[in-house]
Protein backbone atom coordinates (compact mmCIF):
# COMPACT_ATOMS: atom_id res chain seq x y z
CA UNK A 1 0.00 0.00 0.00
CA UNK A 2 1.78 3.56 -1.06
CA UNK A 3 1.79 5.94 1.65
CA UNK A 4 -0.95 7.77 -0.42
CA UNK A 5 -3.26 5.15 0.44
CA UNK A 6 -3.14 4.74 4.35
CA UNK A 7 -3.20 8.28 4.69
CA UNK A 8 -7.60 7.77 4.07
CA UNK A 9 -7.61 4.30 5.08
CA UNK A 10 -7.29 2.47 8.43
CA UNK A 11 -5.84 -0.41 9.10
CA UNK A 12 -7.12 -4.08 9.73
CA UNK A 13 -10.21 -5.59 9.16
CA UNK A 14 -9.46 -8.40 6.79
CA UNK A 15 -8.38 -10.94 9.35
CA UNK A 16 -8.66 -14.75 7.60
CA UNK A 17 -9.78 -18.12 9.30
CA UNK A 18 -6.39 -19.21 8.88
CA UNK A 19 -5.31 -16.32 11.51
CA UNK A 20 -7.97 -17.03 14.04
CA UNK A 21 -7.02 -20.27 14.26
CA UNK A 22 -3.28 -19.95 14.09
CA UNK A 23 -3.51 -17.30 16.98
CA UNK A 24 -5.43 -20.16 19.12
CA UNK A 25 -3.09 -22.75 18.42
CA UNK A 26 -0.18 -20.71 19.59
CA UNK A 27 -1.94 -19.91 22.49
CA UNK A 28 -1.74 -16.04 22.68
CA UNK A 29 -2.17 -14.47 25.78
CA UNK A 30 -4.28 -12.02 25.84
CA UNK A 31 -4.19 -8.48 27.95
CA UNK A 32 -5.91 -9.60 30.55
CA UNK A 33 -2.85 -12.90 30.89
CA UNK A 34 -5.60 -15.57 29.87
CA UNK A 35 -5.60 -17.00 26.54
CA UNK A 36 -7.84 -15.68 24.09
CA UNK A 37 -10.85 -18.07 23.55
CA UNK A 38 -12.32 -18.94 19.84
CA UNK A 39 -15.62 -19.08 19.59
CA UNK A 40 -18.12 -20.07 16.61
CA UNK A 41 -20.91 -18.04 15.96
CA UNK A 42 -23.13 -19.91 13.00
CA UNK A 43 -23.82 -21.39 10.51
CA UNK A 44 -26.93 -21.71 12.60
CA UNK A 45 -26.99 -18.74 15.04
CA UNK A 46 -30.30 -17.42 14.72
CA UNK A 47 -29.11 -13.42 14.33
CA UNK A 48 -27.09 -14.59 11.17
CA UNK A 49 -29.84 -14.49 8.67
CA UNK A 50 -29.28 -17.59 7.23
CA UNK A 51 -25.86 -19.00 7.29
CA UNK A 52 -23.38 -17.28 7.82
CA UNK A 53 -20.58 -18.24 10.33
CA UNK A 54 -18.19 -16.31 12.29
CA UNK A 55 -15.29 -16.87 13.76
CA UNK A 56 -14.79 -15.02 16.79
CA UNK A 57 -11.59 -14.68 18.58
CA UNK A 58 -12.60 -13.30 21.86
CA UNK A 59 -10.53 -12.04 25.14
CA UNK A 60 -13.67 -11.92 27.80
CA UNK A 61 -15.95 -10.43 25.71
CA UNK A 62 -14.29 -8.59 23.54
CA UNK A 63 -13.66 -9.00 20.23
CA UNK A 64 -10.31 -9.39 18.62
CA UNK A 65 -9.96 -10.89 15.31
CA UNK A 66 -13.33 -11.89 13.69
CA UNK A 67 -13.28 -13.82 10.23
CA UNK A 68 -16.18 -14.19 8.08
CA UNK A 69 -16.71 -17.40 6.49
CA UNK A 70 -19.12 -18.10 3.38
CA UNK A 71 -20.37 -20.26 1.17
CA UNK A 72 -23.27 -22.74 2.84
CA UNK A 73 -25.66 -21.45 0.24
CA UNK A 74 -23.55 -21.66 -2.19
CA UNK A 75 -25.73 -22.83 -4.93
CA UNK A 76 -24.00 -22.44 -8.80
CA UNK A 77 -26.16 -20.09 -9.91
CA UNK A 78 -23.60 -18.64 -12.25
CA UNK A 79 -23.23 -21.83 -13.75
CA UNK A 80 -26.96 -22.37 -13.87
CA UNK A 81 -27.30 -19.53 -15.89
CA UNK A 82 -24.81 -20.29 -18.77
CA UNK A 83 -27.02 -23.82 -19.68
CA UNK A 84 -30.65 -21.53 -19.54
CA UNK A 85 -32.03 -19.89 -22.46
CA UNK A 86 -32.41 -16.28 -21.56
CA UNK A 87 -35.52 -16.15 -20.88
CA UNK A 88 -35.33 -19.41 -18.33
CA UNK A 89 -32.61 -17.63 -16.52
CA UNK A 90 -35.15 -15.11 -15.05
CA UNK A 91 -36.38 -17.47 -12.63
CA UNK A 92 -32.89 -17.94 -11.10
CA UNK A 93 -32.79 -14.54 -10.48
CA UNK A 94 -35.65 -14.24 -7.66
CA UNK A 95 -33.82 -17.18 -6.17
CA UNK A 96 -30.65 -14.86 -5.19
CA UNK A 97 -31.96 -12.26 -3.16
CA UNK A 98 -35.25 -13.92 -2.06
CA UNK A 99 -36.35 -10.95 -0.47
CA UNK A 100 -35.84 -8.47 -3.18
CA UNK A 101 -36.76 -10.86 -6.50
CA UNK A 102 -38.57 -8.03 -7.95
CA UNK A 103 -35.29 -5.97 -8.06
CA UNK A 104 -32.98 -8.96 -9.13
CA UNK A 105 -35.56 -9.71 -12.36
CA UNK A 106 -35.24 -5.93 -13.08
CA UNK A 107 -30.92 -6.02 -13.36
CA UNK A 108 -31.33 -9.39 -15.51
CA UNK A 109 -34.05 -8.22 -18.08
CA UNK A 110 -32.21 -4.59 -18.13
CA UNK A 111 -29.04 -6.19 -18.97
CA UNK A 112 -30.29 -8.33 -21.46
CA UNK A 113 -32.52 -5.65 -22.94
CA UNK A 114 -29.73 -3.20 -23.28
CA UNK A 115 -27.49 -6.22 -25.40
CA UNK A 116 -30.91 -6.54 -26.93
CA UNK A 117 -31.32 -2.72 -27.63
CA UNK A 118 -35.30 -3.01 -26.57
CA UNK A 119 -37.60 -0.25 -26.07
CA UNK A 120 -39.61 -0.85 -23.06
CA UNK A 121 -43.13 0.99 -23.46
CA UNK A 122 -44.05 3.58 -20.65
CA UNK A 123 -46.61 0.87 -18.98
CA UNK A 124 -43.70 -1.53 -18.24
CA UNK A 125 -41.27 0.86 -16.72
CA UNK A 126 -43.47 2.54 -14.77
CA UNK A 127 -45.08 -0.82 -13.00
CA UNK A 128 -41.21 -2.21 -13.13
CA UNK A 129 -40.64 0.75 -10.86
CA UNK A 130 -43.81 0.53 -8.73
CA UNK A 131 -43.13 -3.33 -8.05
CA UNK A 132 -39.26 -2.74 -7.33
CA UNK A 133 -40.38 0.02 -4.52
CA UNK A 134 -42.85 -2.17 -3.15
CA UNK A 135 -39.89 -5.35 -3.13
CA UNK A 136 -37.71 -2.63 -1.34
CA UNK A 137 -40.30 -1.96 1.13
CA UNK A 138 -41.00 -5.70 1.20
CA UNK A 139 -37.40 -6.24 2.04
CA UNK A 140 -36.91 -3.45 4.63
CA UNK A 141 -39.91 -4.76 6.89
CA UNK A 142 -38.64 -8.10 6.39
CA UNK A 143 -34.99 -6.23 7.64
CA UNK A 144 -36.79 -3.96 10.42
CA UNK A 145 -38.97 -6.63 12.03
CA UNK A 146 -35.84 -9.33 12.89
CA UNK A 147 -33.27 -6.63 13.54
CA UNK A 148 -35.75 -5.77 16.18
CA UNK A 149 -36.16 -8.80 17.37
CA UNK A 150 -32.41 -9.54 17.26
CA UNK A 151 -31.59 -6.84 19.77
CA UNK A 152 -34.95 -7.50 21.67
CA UNK A 153 -37.87 -5.59 20.63
CA UNK A 154 -40.18 -8.35 19.91
CA UNK A 155 -43.26 -6.80 19.23
CA UNK A 156 -42.01 -4.47 16.21
CA UNK A 157 -41.45 -8.53 14.26
CA UNK A 158 -45.60 -8.55 14.31
CA UNK A 159 -46.18 -5.09 13.18
CA UNK A 160 -43.73 -5.30 10.19
CA UNK A 161 -44.79 -8.73 8.80
CA UNK A 162 -48.73 -7.42 8.97
CA UNK A 163 -47.59 -5.20 6.24
CA UNK A 164 -45.49 -7.61 4.60
CA UNK A 165 -48.51 -10.09 3.98
CA UNK A 166 -50.06 -7.23 1.97
CA UNK A 167 -47.46 -6.78 -0.13
CA UNK A 168 -47.28 -9.89 -0.91
CA UNK A 169 -50.69 -9.97 -1.81
CA UNK A 170 -50.33 -7.92 -3.94
CA UNK A 171 -47.15 -9.34 -5.77
CA UNK A 172 -49.16 -12.33 -5.81
CA UNK A 173 -52.04 -10.35 -7.62
CA UNK A 174 -49.69 -9.29 -10.52
CA UNK A 175 -48.27 -12.60 -11.00
CA UNK A 176 -48.93 -15.33 -9.45
CA UNK A 177 -46.72 -15.68 -6.78
CA UNK A 178 -45.44 -14.33 -2.78
CA UNK A 179 -42.24 -14.53 -3.18
CA UNK A 180 -40.42 -15.96 -6.53
CA UNK A 181 -42.73 -14.10 -8.46
CA UNK A 182 -40.48 -13.83 -12.39
CA UNK A 183 -43.36 -11.24 -13.33
CA UNK A 184 -40.62 -9.04 -15.64
CA UNK A 185 -39.45 -10.54 -18.51
CA UNK A 186 -36.64 -9.62 -21.05
CA UNK A 187 -38.95 -7.19 -22.81
CA UNK A 188 -41.55 -6.23 -20.49
CA UNK A 189 -43.89 -8.13 -17.78
CA UNK A 190 -44.81 -11.39 -17.75
CA UNK A 191 -48.44 -10.56 -17.85
CA UNK A 192 -50.95 -7.71 -18.12
CA UNK A 193 -51.10 -5.55 -14.81
CA UNK A 194 -54.45 -7.45 -13.59
CA UNK A 195 -57.67 -5.94 -13.25
CA UNK A 196 -58.61 -4.11 -10.05
CA UNK A 197 -54.41 -3.42 -8.92
CA UNK A 198 -54.74 -0.13 -8.63
CA UNK A 199 -57.48 -0.41 -5.37
CA UNK A 200 -54.95 -2.75 -3.88
CA UNK A 201 -52.53 -0.45 -4.31
CA UNK A 202 -53.91 2.88 -2.95
CA UNK A 203 -55.35 1.01 -0.48
CA UNK A 204 -51.78 -0.01 0.63
CA UNK A 205 -50.32 3.65 0.22
CA UNK A 206 -52.92 5.08 2.04
CA UNK A 207 -52.37 3.36 5.17
CA UNK A 208 -48.41 2.59 5.04
CA UNK A 209 -47.33 5.92 5.78
CA UNK A 210 -49.48 5.85 9.49
CA UNK A 211 -48.01 2.18 9.57
CA UNK A 212 -44.59 3.62 9.39
CA UNK A 213 -44.97 6.35 12.04
CA UNK A 214 -45.97 3.61 14.15
CA UNK A 215 -42.79 1.36 14.15
CA UNK A 216 -40.96 4.62 14.77
CA UNK A 217 -43.28 5.32 18.15
CA UNK A 218 -42.28 1.88 19.07
CA UNK A 219 -38.30 2.44 18.37
CA UNK A 220 -36.71 5.84 17.58
CA UNK A 221 -37.12 7.00 20.93
CA UNK A 222 -37.29 4.19 23.07
CA UNK A 223 -34.11 3.89 25.48
CA UNK A 224 -33.75 0.34 25.01
CA UNK A 225 -33.11 0.93 21.24
CA UNK A 226 -31.06 3.72 21.35
CA UNK A 227 -28.88 2.49 24.23
CA UNK A 228 -28.30 -0.87 21.67
CA UNK A 229 -27.99 0.94 18.35
CA UNK A 230 -26.51 4.66 18.83
CA UNK A 231 -23.00 5.19 18.60
CA UNK A 232 -22.47 1.14 17.46
CA UNK A 233 -20.99 -0.37 14.52
CA UNK A 234 -19.27 2.79 13.32
CA UNK A 235 -16.52 1.91 10.09
CA UNK A 236 -15.06 4.67 8.45
CA UNK A 237 -16.51 6.13 5.30
CA UNK A 238 -13.59 5.61 3.37
CA UNK A 239 -12.81 2.23 4.60
CA UNK A 240 -16.68 1.57 3.59
CA UNK A 241 -15.97 2.59 0.27
CA UNK A 242 -12.94 1.07 -0.16
CA UNK A 243 -14.27 -2.60 1.09
CA UNK A 244 -16.63 -2.58 -1.50
CA UNK A 245 -19.55 -1.35 0.73
CA UNK A 246 -22.77 0.28 -1.20
CA UNK A 247 -26.50 1.04 -0.48
CA UNK A 248 -27.98 2.06 3.07
CA UNK A 249 -24.68 1.84 5.12
CA UNK A 250 -22.87 4.17 3.31
CA UNK A 251 -26.05 6.82 3.03
CA UNK A 252 -25.75 6.45 6.73
CA UNK A 253 -22.05 7.79 7.08
CA UNK A 254 -23.19 11.13 4.75
CA UNK A 255 -22.79 9.92 1.47
CA UNK A 256 -25.45 10.71 -1.34
CA UNK A 257 -25.43 7.68 -3.45
CA UNK A 258 -28.12 6.01 -5.09
CA UNK A 259 -28.14 4.49 -8.75
CA UNK A 260 -32.12 5.63 -9.13
CA UNK A 261 -30.53 8.94 -9.34
CA UNK A 262 -26.68 8.77 -10.36
CA UNK A 263 -27.84 6.75 -13.58
CA UNK A 264 -31.54 6.38 -13.36
CA UNK A 265 -32.52 3.42 -15.50
CA UNK A 266 -36.56 2.24 -15.98
CA UNK A 267 -38.08 6.19 -16.12
CA UNK A 268 -36.75 6.34 -12.33
CA UNK A 269 -35.38 10.08 -13.66
CA UNK A 270 -39.02 10.89 -13.99
CA UNK A 271 -40.18 10.13 -10.09
CA UNK A 272 -39.59 12.95 -7.70
CA UNK A 273 -38.83 11.61 -4.61
CA UNK A 274 -34.83 12.37 -1.69
CA UNK A 275 -32.41 10.12 -1.25
CA UNK A 276 -32.36 10.38 2.66
CA UNK A 277 -28.83 10.52 4.19
CA UNK A 278 -27.49 10.49 7.97
CA UNK A 279 -24.11 11.27 9.34
CA UNK A 280 -23.64 9.15 12.44
CA UNK A 281 -22.44 6.27 10.59
CA UNK A 282 -23.99 3.97 13.39
CA UNK A 283 -26.51 1.40 13.17
CA UNK A 284 -28.99 3.85 14.12
CA UNK A 285 -28.67 6.03 11.93
CA UNK A 286 -28.68 2.71 9.23
CA UNK A 287 -31.67 2.39 10.92
CA UNK A 288 -33.13 5.96 10.24
CA UNK A 289 -32.17 5.83 6.72
CA UNK A 290 -33.81 2.84 6.06
CA UNK A 291 -37.04 4.05 7.48
CA UNK A 292 -36.44 7.37 5.59
CA UNK A 293 -36.39 5.14 2.53
CA UNK A 294 -39.90 3.34 3.03
CA UNK A 295 -41.27 6.71 3.66
CA UNK A 296 -39.58 7.96 -0.07
CA UNK A 297 -40.82 4.55 -1.51
CA UNK A 298 -44.14 5.20 -0.63
CA UNK A 299 -44.23 8.37 -2.50
CA UNK A 300 -42.34 6.81 -5.68
CA UNK A 301 -45.11 4.52 -5.76
CA UNK A 302 -48.39 6.87 -5.05
CA UNK A 303 -46.33 8.78 -7.87
CA UNK A 304 -46.54 5.00 -10.65
CA UNK A 305 -50.26 4.77 -9.43
CA UNK A 306 -51.55 7.77 -10.34
CA UNK A 307 -48.95 8.89 -13.26
CA UNK A 308 -49.45 5.00 -14.87
CA UNK A 309 -49.19 5.43 -18.50
CA UNK A 310 -51.50 3.30 -20.38
CA UNK A 311 -50.08 0.93 -23.77
CA UNK A 312 -48.71 -2.08 -24.17
CA UNK A 313 -47.23 -4.09 -20.61
CA UNK A 314 -44.59 -5.46 -23.80
CA UNK A 315 -42.19 -4.25 -25.76
CA UNK A 316 -43.17 -4.71 -29.78
CA UNK A 317 -40.35 -7.16 -30.57
CA UNK A 318 -41.76 -10.69 -32.24
CA UNK A 319 -39.09 -13.50 -31.62
CA UNK A 320 -38.57 -12.45 -27.88
CA UNK A 321 -41.49 -11.34 -26.64
CA UNK A 322 -43.90 -14.30 -26.05
CA UNK A 323 -46.80 -13.17 -28.43
CA UNK A 324 -50.61 -12.78 -27.18
CA UNK A 325 -52.88 -15.71 -26.11
CA UNK A 326 -55.20 -14.81 -28.64
CA UNK A 327 -53.02 -14.12 -31.36
CA UNK A 328 -51.38 -17.60 -31.08
CA UNK A 329 -54.32 -19.13 -31.46
CA UNK A 330 -55.46 -17.13 -34.71
CA UNK A 331 -52.18 -16.86 -36.20
CA UNK A 332 -49.36 -19.18 -38.02
CA UNK A 333 -46.67 -16.76 -37.24
CA UNK A 334 -47.52 -15.49 -33.77
CA UNK A 335 -47.75 -19.68 -33.49
CA UNK A 336 -44.09 -20.36 -34.92
CA UNK A 337 -42.66 -17.56 -32.64
CA UNK A 338 -43.96 -18.94 -29.24
CA UNK A 339 -42.62 -22.34 -30.42
CA UNK A 340 -39.43 -21.11 -30.98
CA UNK A 341 -39.38 -18.88 -28.17
CA UNK A 342 -40.19 -21.84 -25.89
CA UNK A 343 -38.43 -24.07 -27.21
CA UNK A 344 -34.74 -22.79 -28.31
CA UNK A 345 -35.58 -19.39 -26.91
CA UNK A 346 -34.09 -16.56 -28.78
CA UNK A 347 -30.68 -14.99 -30.10
CA UNK A 348 -28.90 -12.26 -28.34
CA UNK A 349 -26.34 -10.05 -30.58
CA UNK A 350 -22.66 -10.93 -29.12
CA UNK A 351 -21.55 -7.91 -26.44
CA UNK A 352 -20.55 -7.34 -22.72
CA UNK A 353 -22.74 -5.39 -20.47
CA UNK A 354 -22.87 -4.13 -17.11
CA UNK A 355 -25.83 -3.37 -15.15
CA UNK A 356 -26.70 -1.81 -11.33
CA UNK A 357 -30.04 -1.12 -9.84
CA UNK A 358 -30.22 -0.09 -6.61
CA UNK A 359 -31.47 -3.06 -4.59
CA UNK A 360 -32.57 -2.79 -1.32
CA UNK A 361 -29.25 -3.66 0.38
CA UNK A 362 -27.46 -1.70 -2.29
CA UNK A 363 -25.56 -2.00 -5.69
CA UNK A 364 -26.82 -5.63 -7.49
CA UNK A 365 -25.20 -5.94 -10.59
CA UNK A 366 -25.12 -8.26 -13.68
CA UNK A 367 -22.28 -8.80 -16.23
CA UNK A 368 -23.79 -10.66 -18.97
CA UNK A 369 -21.56 -11.67 -21.83
CA UNK A 370 -22.90 -12.72 -24.72
CA UNK A 371 -21.70 -15.25 -27.60
CA UNK A 372 -24.47 -14.50 -30.10
CA UNK A 373 -26.30 -18.04 -29.09
CA UNK A 374 -29.35 -18.59 -27.11
CA UNK A 375 -27.43 -19.20 -24.04
CA UNK A 376 -25.88 -16.36 -21.98
CA UNK A 377 -21.86 -17.11 -22.22
CA UNK A 378 -21.35 -15.92 -18.82
CA UNK A 379 -23.41 -14.07 -16.17
CA UNK A 380 -21.38 -12.56 -12.84
CA UNK A 381 -23.76 -11.36 -10.08
CA UNK A 382 -22.50 -8.50 -8.15
CA UNK A 383 -24.70 -8.95 -5.04
CA UNK A 384 -24.49 -6.00 -2.44
CA UNK A 385 -24.98 -8.69 0.41
CA UNK A 386 -21.80 -10.18 -0.36
CA UNK A 387 -19.41 -6.63 -0.52
CA UNK A 388 -21.12 -5.18 2.12
CA UNK A 389 -19.93 -8.84 4.51
CA UNK A 390 -16.44 -7.74 3.35
CA UNK A 391 -16.67 -4.68 5.82
CA UNK A 392 -17.90 -7.06 9.20
CA UNK A 393 -14.53 -7.65 10.44
CA UNK A 394 -13.95 -3.95 10.00
CA UNK A 395 -16.97 -3.18 12.00
CA UNK A 396 -16.87 -5.65 14.81
CA UNK A 397 -13.23 -6.08 15.80
CA UNK A 398 -12.40 -4.30 19.20
CA UNK A 399 -16.28 -3.92 20.13
CA UNK A 400 -18.26 -6.28 22.21
CA UNK A 401 -19.53 -9.48 21.29
CA UNK A 402 -23.36 -8.15 22.33
CA UNK A 403 -22.71 -5.46 19.59
CA UNK A 404 -21.83 -7.58 17.35
CA UNK A 405 -25.84 -8.78 17.08
CA UNK A 406 -26.37 -5.45 16.22
CA UNK A 407 -23.83 -4.71 13.99
CA UNK A 408 -24.93 -7.72 11.68
CA UNK A 409 -28.68 -6.81 11.45
CA UNK A 410 -28.14 -2.86 10.55
CA UNK A 411 -25.56 -4.37 7.35
CA UNK A 412 -29.06 -6.39 6.06
CA UNK A 413 -27.43 -9.11 4.28
CA UNK A 414 -29.16 -11.92 2.62
CA UNK A 415 -27.09 -15.32 2.79
CA UNK A 416 -28.44 -16.63 -0.23
CA UNK A 417 -26.80 -13.05 -2.04
CA UNK A 418 -24.07 -13.71 -0.69
CA UNK A 419 -23.10 -17.27 -1.61
CA UNK A 420 -25.23 -17.54 -4.93
CA UNK B 1 -4.58 2.37 -29.54
CA UNK B 2 -7.15 4.87 -29.14
CA UNK B 3 -9.78 5.01 -31.53
CA UNK B 4 -10.90 7.68 -32.97
CA UNK B 5 -13.87 8.18 -31.50
CA UNK B 6 -12.43 8.65 -27.90
CA UNK B 7 -9.84 10.76 -28.39
CA UNK B 8 -11.87 13.56 -26.16
CA UNK B 9 -12.49 10.97 -23.14
CA UNK B 10 -10.06 11.40 -20.33
CA UNK B 11 -9.86 7.68 -19.32
CA UNK B 12 -9.11 6.14 -22.33
CA UNK B 13 -6.34 8.80 -22.78
CA UNK B 14 -5.18 8.94 -19.11
CA UNK B 15 -4.59 4.75 -19.89
CA UNK B 16 -3.36 4.99 -23.07
CA UNK B 17 -0.19 3.70 -22.48
CA UNK B 18 -1.08 0.45 -21.04
CA UNK B 19 -4.01 -0.19 -22.77
CA UNK B 20 -3.74 -2.72 -25.52
CA UNK B 21 -7.00 -2.46 -26.77
CA UNK B 22 -9.82 0.38 -25.97
CA UNK B 23 -13.31 0.16 -27.06
CA UNK B 24 -16.96 1.90 -26.43
CA UNK B 25 -19.97 0.00 -26.66
CA UNK B 26 -23.32 -0.15 -25.42
CA UNK B 27 -22.29 3.14 -23.53
CA UNK B 28 -19.48 1.40 -21.52
CA UNK B 29 -16.00 2.10 -21.73
CA UNK B 30 -13.62 -1.11 -21.92
CA UNK B 31 -10.10 -1.04 -21.83
CA UNK B 32 -7.55 -3.98 -22.12
CA UNK B 33 -4.29 -4.45 -20.43
CA UNK B 34 -1.51 -6.72 -20.35
CA UNK B 35 -1.52 -8.71 -17.15
CA UNK B 36 1.88 -7.26 -16.23
CA UNK B 37 -0.02 -3.66 -16.19
CA UNK B 38 -2.79 -4.19 -14.29
CA UNK B 39 -1.78 -3.25 -10.79
CA UNK B 40 -0.33 -0.14 -12.28
CA UNK B 41 -3.45 0.40 -14.37
CA UNK B 42 -5.64 0.11 -11.54
CA UNK B 43 -3.00 2.62 -8.97
CA UNK B 44 -3.52 5.10 -12.33
CA UNK B 45 -7.34 4.90 -12.37
CA UNK B 46 -8.01 4.95 -8.82
CA UNK B 47 -5.28 8.05 -7.73
CA UNK B 48 -5.42 9.65 -10.72
CA UNK B 49 -8.95 9.36 -12.18
CA UNK B 50 -10.58 8.98 -9.32
CA UNK B 51 -12.42 5.84 -9.74
CA UNK B 52 -13.20 5.33 -5.69
CA UNK B 53 -15.06 2.14 -6.10
CA UNK B 54 -13.63 -1.98 -7.28
CA UNK B 55 -17.33 -3.01 -7.89
CA UNK B 56 -16.34 -6.71 -8.41
CA UNK B 57 -14.05 -8.74 -10.05
CA UNK B 58 -14.61 -11.66 -11.96
CA UNK B 59 -13.14 -14.33 -14.22
CA UNK B 60 -14.86 -15.41 -17.84
CA UNK B 61 -13.54 -18.30 -19.62
CA UNK B 62 -12.89 -19.30 -23.15
CA UNK B 63 -11.99 -22.72 -23.38
CA UNK B 64 -11.00 -23.52 -25.36
CA UNK B 65 -9.65 -20.54 -27.07
CA UNK B 66 -6.16 -18.82 -25.60
CA UNK B 67 -5.63 -16.59 -23.96
CA UNK B 68 -8.35 -18.58 -22.25
CA UNK B 69 -9.36 -16.92 -19.10
CA UNK B 70 -10.31 -12.96 -18.97
CA UNK B 71 -10.02 -11.58 -15.61
CA UNK B 72 -12.43 -8.61 -15.61
CA UNK B 73 -12.90 -5.47 -12.96
CA UNK B 74 -15.74 -3.29 -13.08
CA UNK B 75 -14.65 -0.07 -11.26
CA UNK B 76 -17.05 3.43 -10.60
CA UNK B 77 -16.16 6.46 -9.54
CA UNK B 78 -18.71 8.24 -7.23
CA UNK B 79 -17.71 11.40 -7.81
CA UNK B 80 -17.70 11.44 -11.49
CA UNK B 81 -20.53 9.07 -11.77
CA UNK B 82 -18.94 7.08 -14.30
CA UNK B 83 -18.41 3.06 -15.26
CA UNK B 84 -15.10 1.42 -16.17
CA UNK B 85 -14.32 -2.00 -17.25
CA UNK B 86 -10.93 -3.43 -17.41
CA UNK B 87 -9.59 -6.63 -18.35
CA UNK B 88 -6.63 -8.55 -18.61
CA UNK B 89 -6.34 -12.09 -20.59
CA UNK B 90 -4.29 -15.07 -19.55
CA UNK B 91 -3.33 -18.43 -20.52
CA UNK B 92 -4.88 -21.68 -19.62
CA UNK B 93 -1.57 -23.04 -18.80
CA UNK B 94 -0.88 -22.43 -14.77
CA UNK B 95 -3.27 -18.78 -14.68
CA UNK B 96 -1.78 -16.24 -12.49
CA UNK B 97 -2.20 -12.23 -12.09
CA UNK B 98 -1.01 -10.18 -9.56
CA UNK B 99 -3.93 -8.82 -7.01
CA UNK B 100 -5.32 -5.84 -6.97
CA UNK B 101 -5.74 -5.92 -2.97
CA UNK B 102 -3.11 -3.72 -2.76
CA UNK B 103 -4.76 -0.81 -4.45
CA UNK B 104 -8.84 -1.72 -3.65
CA UNK B 105 -9.18 -3.91 -0.56
CA UNK B 106 -12.56 -4.81 -2.04
CA UNK B 107 -10.80 -7.29 -3.95
CA UNK B 108 -10.52 -10.08 -1.48
CA UNK B 109 -13.38 -11.65 -1.64
CA UNK B 110 -13.76 -11.31 -5.23
CA UNK B 111 -10.51 -12.43 -6.17
CA UNK B 112 -10.69 -15.16 -3.46
CA UNK B 113 -14.14 -16.39 -5.69
CA UNK B 114 -12.41 -16.00 -9.19
CA UNK B 115 -9.62 -18.56 -7.18
CA UNK B 116 -12.28 -21.00 -6.14
CA UNK B 117 -14.79 -21.22 -9.31
CA UNK B 118 -11.93 -20.72 -12.00
CA UNK B 119 -8.47 -21.93 -10.61
CA UNK B 120 -7.07 -18.20 -11.06
CA UNK B 121 -4.38 -17.56 -9.07
CA UNK B 122 -3.87 -14.02 -8.05
CA UNK B 123 0.08 -13.43 -6.20
CA UNK B 124 0.44 -11.50 -3.17
CA UNK B 125 -3.02 -11.99 -2.13
CA UNK B 126 -3.00 -11.64 1.37
CA UNK B 127 -5.59 -14.90 1.52
CA UNK B 128 -5.78 -16.86 -1.52
CA UNK B 129 -8.19 -19.78 -0.12
CA UNK B 130 -11.45 -21.19 -1.60
CA UNK B 131 -14.32 -18.93 -0.42
CA UNK B 132 -17.52 -20.33 -1.79
CA UNK B 133 -16.94 -24.41 -2.03
CA UNK B 134 -15.01 -26.63 0.69
CA UNK B 135 -11.63 -26.64 1.09
CA UNK B 136 -11.35 -30.21 -0.05
CA UNK B 137 -13.00 -29.55 -3.13
CA UNK B 138 -11.50 -31.02 -6.60
CA UNK B 139 -11.78 -28.77 -9.56
CA UNK B 140 -12.74 -25.23 -10.26
CA UNK B 141 -16.73 -25.57 -11.33
CA UNK B 142 -17.28 -22.12 -13.38
CA UNK B 143 -14.54 -23.07 -16.27
CA UNK B 144 -16.63 -24.17 -19.64
CA UNK B 145 -14.83 -27.88 -19.27
CA UNK B 146 -16.58 -28.70 -16.28
CA UNK B 147 -20.11 -30.24 -16.67
CA UNK B 148 -23.32 -28.50 -15.17
CA UNK B 149 -24.31 -32.06 -13.89
CA UNK B 150 -22.68 -34.97 -13.22
CA UNK B 151 -18.95 -35.23 -11.57
CA UNK B 152 -16.89 -37.03 -14.01
CA UNK B 153 -15.08 -34.57 -16.81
Amino acid sequence: MSADDSAVLTDGGITSELEVEQDYEKHTHTRSGTQSMVLNMGPQHPSTHGVLRLLLELDGETILKAAPDIGYLHTGIEKEFEVKTYQQGVTLTDRIDYLAPLSNNLVYCLAAEKLLGLEIPPLAQWTRVMLAELTRLNSHLVWLGTHAIDIGAMSVFLYCFREREEILRIFEMFSGQRMMTSYFRIGGLALEPPRGWQKRVRDFVDIFPSRVDEYEELLTSNRIWTGRTKGIGYIPLADMIDLGVTGPMLRAAGLKIDIRKDAPYSSYEKFDFDVPTRTENDVFARYAVRVEEMRQSTKIIRQALEGMPSGSHQADAPGIVLPDREKMKTQMEALIYHFKIVTEGFRVPEGEVYQAVESPRGEVGVYMVSDGTQKPYRVHWRGPSFGNLQAIPKMIEGTLIADVIAGLGSMDFVLGDTDR
Amino acid sequence: MIPENLRDNPVASALDSVALTTKFEFNELTIEVAPVNIVEALRRVKHELNFERLSTVTGVDRYPAEPRFEIVYHLQSIAGKQRLRLKSRLSGENPEIESAFAVYRSANWYEREVFDLFGVRFLNHPDMTRIMLPDDWVGHPLRKDVPVTGTRY
